[in-house]
């Protein structure tokens, strides 16, 4: 165990942020390998270095993730984090908790680690941080018995994450904790036990404000949106404009599509149906007067990601519209349909988007049976190099017949 | 034995039982005050929700006094939100200003709702990464130290500010589409350890991995060699072989990335561009980031229309213009030769001097 000063650390000790310099120095009093961490850091700081060494694999019986190995480089210097494993726990959707379970969180994990955790891991799971080898498999098994579970690691399904949804929002156009935990309980094998060619991120958002970044953060994004009209409460309208809201200039002239109009006499608005995009906007800055329409599902996009290796993506439209009931096995099937292809031809670390744009969204969109529609594009190719079918084109043989 | 893939605990018994009653059927929200939402449902209940700022990097007592103040406060009930802040659900409000007014007494920050700057989504860093260039929990720190008062305050900025940071370009962050994205960058090739590549790392694989074909074969010393000039420093070779170390102390340091974001108001989603190429890693504070943060926050606040996020701002007034009003110089860092540059050069005569 090492106890050294810590002035940089101290530094951030300072200013009105909560400090997670102060965390660590009260998860200290209780706990050796946290004092050790704290050293640790200290020296990073001062070096401009990390001090952890590369990977490692362990884990706990019967499941190849969750766990992620983290060795001190400096073992002699810090003993008590020579080991200091990583498990993430798979949150309840939507992040909601009732104090109960997370005291008992707290208590299983001052007995099993270091005490520190994230809440949340950007991947949206309850992140245990630093412990011993040895503990893995009893942390696991104290967790198992308090009905919690391992979440996603490696090349495999990582664990889904949902928006608030329709628990705390009245904009939901699908039930995104339902979906979530549905999907999360039907896919255990494919998160637990990783055997594809690299990670696969499910995030389901309710409306298309997007709240988990499902666009830009996951493999298949999960956007709510609606087929219908917006819905407009005209005394709501009126309420608005008599309190002074510039409903012209904040809502009419800000409307991608000009779809909404603004009758300032009798102060109703109208929207253009065919031409609204259903944006959110409106909606967002007047959310007592409109609504979402009535024919609610979800619009499903693909390949999303961050740059390595081949560039950032934004997930692409698949499919423009999918009404999502329980027990969603139209998504289930285009979600075996979409694994079966990239498991096929998927080169080890390619992500869905990568392999797409490798082998053509045509061949994605034959292989997994889905309709071309002009929804899936901003403009059509702007080249002539069209790859023809084998039974769009005529053999010389069936010429000459 | 214990059992296994039980999957993640039944969200719905974490839920207050104003959401189980109302559940599906909320009708509306307002903005009370900063960091104060009041959902009302369609049958006329009401839930009131305090969101507060928390470092995510977290020990257990400030989780149990989080606890205590939902038991005090809310019915045992709260929730995390994916830039993770705390909420606390309180459904009595004769609840609500005696929370805040412990919220204040203990000094933990309530805001981030409507136009004001919301929790800083970040990686793990020197704490607990292995690839790390930089270090993640003490930049937020820093950051959120300087823009405070955008957190507690709604009414400051033009509209909201997503803020996001990641500790390298693997970018677990996932920062690629924020307003402002602050991250890790390495700028100098990886270094060979020979002696060690054929024993811990696959040749092919690492070849593999390198998105400009930069690593080739050496069989000469049974490892792999480097062609400089091709390689970019994105890392992905050490992910893969830990005798290819990325990590240099003298060289390693932050970019700045700005104007993307996710939400399809208005706007398509879009990634965020490069504004900074370089920052010194100036732990513990890092005084070049929290103040090249900042001058763009305020050159956005003060020039922007009122709902007009970074990036819309950006594109109105065009990027010539971002450059000359912020005072960041423009640079041959910021034209893009990576796969998908060519979209990104100007193909028309139309533009601002």
């Amino acid at each position: 165990m090492t106890e050294r000063k810590t002035p940089m650390l101290d530094e951030l000790e300072k200013g009105p942020w909560p400090s997670f310099v102060t965390d660590l120095k009260r998860a200290a009093e209780k706990n050796d390998s946290v004092k050790d961490l704290i050293a640790q850091l200290e020296q990073s700081y001062e070096e401009k270095k990390g001090h952890w060494k590369h990977g490692g694999i362990v884990g706990v019986r019967g499941y190849g993730a969750g766990v992620i190995g983290r060795y001190s480089d400096e073992p002699e210097k810090y003993p008590n984090i020579a080991e200091f494993h990583t498990l993430r726990i798979n949150s309840p959707a939507g992040w909601f908790y009732d104090t109960k379970t997370l005291r008992n969180v707290c208590d299983m994990w001052e007995e099993h680690g270091s005490g520190l955790l994230n809440l949340h891991g950007t991947t949206g799971d309850i992140i245990l941080l630093g412990t011993k080898t040895n503990e893995l498999q009893p942390t696991f098994d104290a967790f198992s018995d308090a009905g919690f579970d391992l979440g996603g690691s490696g090349s495999g399904l990582r664990s889904p994450s949902a928006c608030c949804g329709p628990a705390r929002c009245e904009w939901a156009c699908y039930d995104t904790l339902d979906v979530c935990d549905n999907l999360t309980h039907e896919y255990q094998d494919e998160m637990h036990r990783p055997m594809w060619p690299y990670k696969f991120k499910f995030k389901f958002s309710g409306c298309p404000n997007d709240c988990v970044a499902s666009i830009a953060r996951s493999d298949l994004s999960v956007i709510g949106t609606w087929r219908d009209t917006l819905r407009i409460n005209q005394e709501e309208i009126k309420n608005y404009a008599n309190s002074g809201m510039d409903i012209q200039g904040r809502v009419c002239e800000k409307c991608p599509t000009k779809a909404l109009t603004f009758n300032s006499e009798t102060k109703e608005l109208f929207v253009k149906a065919e031409d609204c995009t259903r944006c959110m906007h409106c909606i967002n800055v007047l959310p007592k007067a409109v609504r979402p329409g009535k024919e609610k599902g979800a619009t499903l996009m693909i390949g999303g990601k961050s740059t390595i290796l081949r560039s950032a993506f934004l997930s692409w439209v698949i499919v423009p519209f999918m009404p999502l009931e329980a027990p969603y096995t139209e998504l289930k099937d285009l979600i075996a349909r979409i694994w079966e292809w990239w498991d096929e031809h998927g080169k080890t670390r390619e992500r869905i988007g990568e392999l797409i744009y490798r082998l053509g969204m045509g061949n994605f969109l034959r292989a997994v049976d889905l309709p071309p529609v002009p929804q899936m594009v901003k403009e059509p190719r702007a080249n002539p190099y069209i790859f023809w079918q084998a039974d769009e084109v005529i053999k010389a043989d069936e010429a000459t017949k | 034995m214990s059992r296994t893939d039980l999957g993640p605990p039944d969200y719905k018994e974490m839920l207050p039982p104003v959401i189980k009653e109302n559940y599906g059927q909320w009708l509306y929200h307002e903005y009370l005050k900063p960091g104060v939402m009041k959902h009302v449902s369609e049958k006329g209940d009401a839930l009131y929700t305090i969101r507060i700022g928390s470092p995510r990097l977290v020990g257990l007592d400030t989780v149990r006094e989080l606890c205590d103040l939902a038991d005090k406060y809310c019915d045992g009930y709260l929730r995390f939100t994916s830039r993770h802040n705390v909420e606390l659900l309180v459904s009595n409000e004769a609840n609500v200003d005696p929370l805040l007014a412990e919220l204040k007494q203990k000094g933990m920050p309530v805001g981030g709702t409507g136009n004001s700057i919301s929790n800083i989504v970040h990686t793990q860093g020197w704490i607990h990464c292995h690839t790390p260039a930089t270090d993640a929990s003490g930049i937020v720190k820093a950051v959120m130290d300087d823009l405070y008062d955008y957190f507690t305050h709604d009414d400051l900025l033009p509209a909201r500010l997503r803020v996001a940071m990641a500790c390298c370009l693997n970018m677990c962050g996932a920062v690629h589409c924020s307003d402002i994205a602050i991250l890790g960058i390495h700028r100098t090739p990886p270094r060979i350890d020979h002696t060690k590549v054929s024993k811990v790392c696959e040749i092919p694989t690492v070849i593999a991995s390198c998105p400009t074909a930069a690593i080739k074969p050496d069989p000469k010393n049974k490892s792999v060699k480097v062609t400089e000039e091709k390689c970019m420093y994105c890392g992905n070779c050490y992910t893969m072989c830990p005798a290819m170390e990325i990590m240099d102390p003298l060289n390693d340091g932050i970019a700045i990335l700005v104007g993307g974001k996710v939400s399809n108001s208005r706007t398509a989603p879009g990634f965020s561009r490069l504004a900074i190429p370089f920052l010194p890693n100036n732990a513990p504070r890092w005084p070049e980031v929290t103040e090249a943060v900042r001058n763009i926050v305020e050159t956005w606040a003060k020039d922007a229309k009122k709902g007009e996020r970074m990036g819309e701002w950006i594109s109105r007034i065009g990027w010539e213009r971002f450059f000359d009003r912020t005072g960041i110089p423009f640079t041959d860092k910021h034209i893009d030769d990576y796969i998908f540059s060519i979209p990104t050069f100007r193909t028309t005569t139309n533009f601002k001097w």
